[in-house]
């Protein structure tokens, strides 16, 4: 009967009686969403345009990260990393494009997936070869201070880093959103995706076009990494954070630039309010290990091309 | 002919060198060393290795060894993973004669290991970590666990806050919180805190942080934010501690009523919160900095790590657990003959053996960065555990009490009744330590 009441009834009682931590919940698991976000951009570039599912995506986070903080380290001023950076992930892209992507041309998705497992080997022991092991803190400046907001019904605790970041997505999405509807680029890409062998009867450079849009996820993936450093430190572990994106993408679908935006929120929302109101009273506690995991099970059932992704319809 | 005579020469000129190598080899002290410089506990790992394998060196190149036998270190690296260190065990084992004694820095690794271990009659030092419960030697006899354990460590924390609050019966009614790695290690102290809670009155909320990354922990401050305990307690590794101590200055915690246990409190477990780490405290046996005579031995040498981290509270812990090693070596030489290398049984004699002085520690430059131990059959985790409390000054850790004693009287019952179902579990008939 207890059991009954603390999964029924409590939970709400507590949302009612204690408005403000609700809304602190609420915004601490947007604003968690809005980092998972960051990386299944990374994801959805590469599989809108080509087909792969890059799982080498969260190690580009690390990858990139990492790079930027190192040369950081060795005295390059931030723009400068940055853009050195950018430059890293573009001659990334490129490789990987030609020794990778080309060879493997037309073999089944399986095959291109099993590539990118390799290649997330590689990268991450070539990461640690390069610059360590070491938790390298991100210091460009990104406000990290705690706002207390006096609400009518509470004191609400926000992050200026994770306001920061919504910025920084809001501004990536918009940003991609217009490249790939206004620029000539942007509309190659959007014809590769929906059929190869008909943007390359027009004349469209595959090659060309993978490298383009590796290069667009590398940069991506250097937003989220220095997101995600200013907030943790550039450390390993960001490739593990990174495979949270993967029920990000189930929710949100994965050719959705906006769906990935949703399901980072659904995700990161859902994870916090289940582990604050269920997750602790019932089952003590690390829910949000495997709660997203669960909901994209769930939403596989009903929906599995995601809130926002396309049905594949094969006509026999 | 010529070409024949030329192979001939170099296969017996290879054989030869085998054949000194080989003999080299059982000459020297072998010591496997399991060490994570790689993956998410990385941050911790290397330091402690570095510690480990530079005091190992030092004792080669500045004592020639112990009387004449040189330490062969060979490293092998499991990411914290359970499994890979078990492989790194299985593979090293037999190596250059035989294992010394392994230290695997992982309670998980620890644990899987304690059987093949045993079977293997090599001993393992998990210092302050691992099975608390093999302190009690009659069951486990080749495992130690001194300076201390982390039930002994538990024990010690909360009379240190119930010194900060005016005794004992000040604990009645106080809430605290544990926040703790979901691991085998992060669970290790909770039935020693429960009987605490019983015993004293007070309550505490458990946060489990998921193993994976660590670095999950909104929902862990939220809760703390709500609840406000008197007290946090921290049994953190790797870059969940990072994490936890940022998260506590963002929420405007009360730094000084933050407490880490000694593998949540090094330098790289407050730097990443910059100011707001000011106050944050931790257990610790061991000293930090490089204030130490050992450390003037150093200078100059070559052959060392990087020396980033010299210094440091793992870098230090590191080096006094090969230190530990090196005296059990000495000592077991003693009994079974100067300048002859010892097996791992004779090197379970000595740290069953070992009795550490101050005037000992004195000897080997290392006052105050290891305890003074005293090892017996019954008591491997040494007869009289404390911690010392450090608190972060935002440049260094200042040590501000005096040995704080576990509460042995909790602690020994429990280690006696675990150990004693571990042996009826595992059909083992206790040793007669009397």
């Amino acid at each position: 009967m207890e059991t009954l009441y603390l999964i029924f009834i409590d939970p709400f009682v507590q949302m009612v009686v204690e408005p403000a931590f609700l809304v602190e919940v609420l915004i601490g698991g947007l604003t968690s969403g809005v980092m998972y976000s960051l990386v299944a951009l990374g994801f959805v570039l590469i599989f809108k345009a080509s087909g792969i599912f890059n799982f080498a995506q969260g190690i580009f986070v690390l990858f990139a990260a990492l790079n930027f903080v190192g040369l950081m380290d060795l005295g390059v001023h931030p723009i400068l990393a940055f853009v050195i950076t950018i430059g890293i992930m573009t001659a990334l892209a490129f490789v990987v494009d030609r020794l990778v992507l080309r060879p493997l041309v037309n073999q089944d998705p399986i095959i291109l997936f099993m590539a990118t497992i390799g290649i997330a080997f590689f990268l991450e022991g070539f990461g640690e070869t390069l610059w360590g092991g070491d938790v390298r803190p991100v210091r460009v400046g990104i406000p990290d201070e705690a706002l207390f907001w006096e609400a009518g019904f509470g004191e609400i605790l926000v992050q200026s880093a994770d306001l920061f970041a919504g910025v920084i997505a809001a501004f990536l999405v918009t940003t991609l959103a217009l490249f790939f509807h206004f620029t000539p680029v942007g509309r190659a890409l959007r014809a590769v995706a929906d059929d190869h062998q008909a943007a390359l009867s027009v004349g469209i450079p595959l090659n060309n076009i993978w490298v383009i849009v590796w290069a667009v996820a590398g940069f991506v993936a250097l937003a989220a990494g220095i997101m995600w450093g200013a907030k943790l430190g550039v450390q390993f572990a960001l490739s593990t954070i990174a495979l949270k994106a993967l029920p990000v993408l189930i929710l949100g679908g994965f050719t959705s630039i906006p769906g990935a935006i949703i399901g980072g929120l659904i995700v990161g929302a859902g994870e916090k309010v289940f582990e604050n109101y269920w997750g602790v009273p019932l089952l003590e506690g690390a829910t949000e290990d495997w709660f997203a995991y669960i909901v994209a099970m769930i939403f596989l059932f009903f929906r599995p091309q995601g809130l926002f992704g396309e049905k594949i319809i094969e006509r026999v | 002919m010529l070409t024949k005579k030329l192979v001939m020469a170099g296969v017996a000129a290879a054989i030869a060198a085998g054949a000194i190598g080989v003999a080299q080899a059982e000459e020297g002290q072998f010591i496997p060393a399991l060490t994570y410089r790689t993956g998410p506990f990385a941050p911790g790992g290397i330091p402690t290795a570095n510690g480990y394998v530079d005091y190992f060196h030092l004792i080669n190149e500045r004592d020639g060894g112990v009387n004449g036998v040189k330490f062969i270190v060979e490293e092998c690296e499991y990411g914290y993973k359970t499994d890979r260190g078990v492989e790194c065990y299985d593979r090293l084992k037999d190596k250059h004669g035989g294992a010394t004694a392994v230290s695997p820095y992982s309670t998980g690794t620890t644990y899987a290991l304690i059987d093949k271990a045993t079977a293997d009659k090599i001993p393992i030092l998990s210092m302050g970590y691992g099975r608390t419960s093999a302190a009690d030697g009659r069951v486990f006899p080749y495992v130690f666990n001194f300076p201390a354990t982390y039930w002994s460590q538990a024990t010690a924390v909360i009379q240190y806050i119930a010194n900060e609050m005016g005794g004992l019966e000040a604990l009645k009614g106080q809430r605290f919180a544990f926040i703790f790695l979901d691991h085998p290690y992060g669970k290790e102290p909770i039935p020693t805190f429960d009987i605490l809670a019983e015993k004293f009155g007070f309550t505490y909320d458990k946060y489990p942080v998921p193993f994976a990354t660590g670095t999950e922990q909104k929902s862990v401050w939220l809760q703390i934010r709500r609840t406000k305990p008197a007290y946090i307690i921290m049994w953190g590794w790797g870059v969940m501690n990072a994490t936890a101590v940022k998260e506590a200055a963002n929420i405007k915690f009360d730094m000084s009523k933050f407490i880490g246990n000694w593998w949540s409190a090094s330098e790289q477990d407050v730097l990443p919160a910059g100011d707001g780490a000011i106050g944050y405290k931790g257990a610790t046996f061991n000293g930090a900095g490089t204030d130490y005579k050992v450390f003037e031995d150093m200078e100059g040498m070559s052959g060392l790590s990087d020396d980033g981290d010299r210094g440091t509270v793992l870098y230090n812990r590191g080096m006094v657990n090969a230190a530990y090693i090196v005296e059990a070596v000495r000592l077991a030489q003693e009994k079974y003959g100067k300048g002859k290398r010892v097996t791992g049984e004779q090197v379970r004699w000595a740290f069953e053996n070992l009795d550490l002085t101050a005037e000992d520690i004195e000897g080997l430059g290392l006052t105050g960065l290891m305890p003074p131990t005293k090892v017996t059959c019954l008591n491997h985790e040494g007869t009289n555990p404390a911690i010392l409390i450090q608190q972060w000054n935002g440049k260094g850790w200042d040590i501000i009490t005096d040995w704080i004693p576990a509460m042995s009287d909790v602690v020994r019952p429990l280690i006696e009744q675990d150990a004693a179902q571990y042996a009826k579990d595992n059909n083992i008939t206790p040793r007669d330590c009397s």
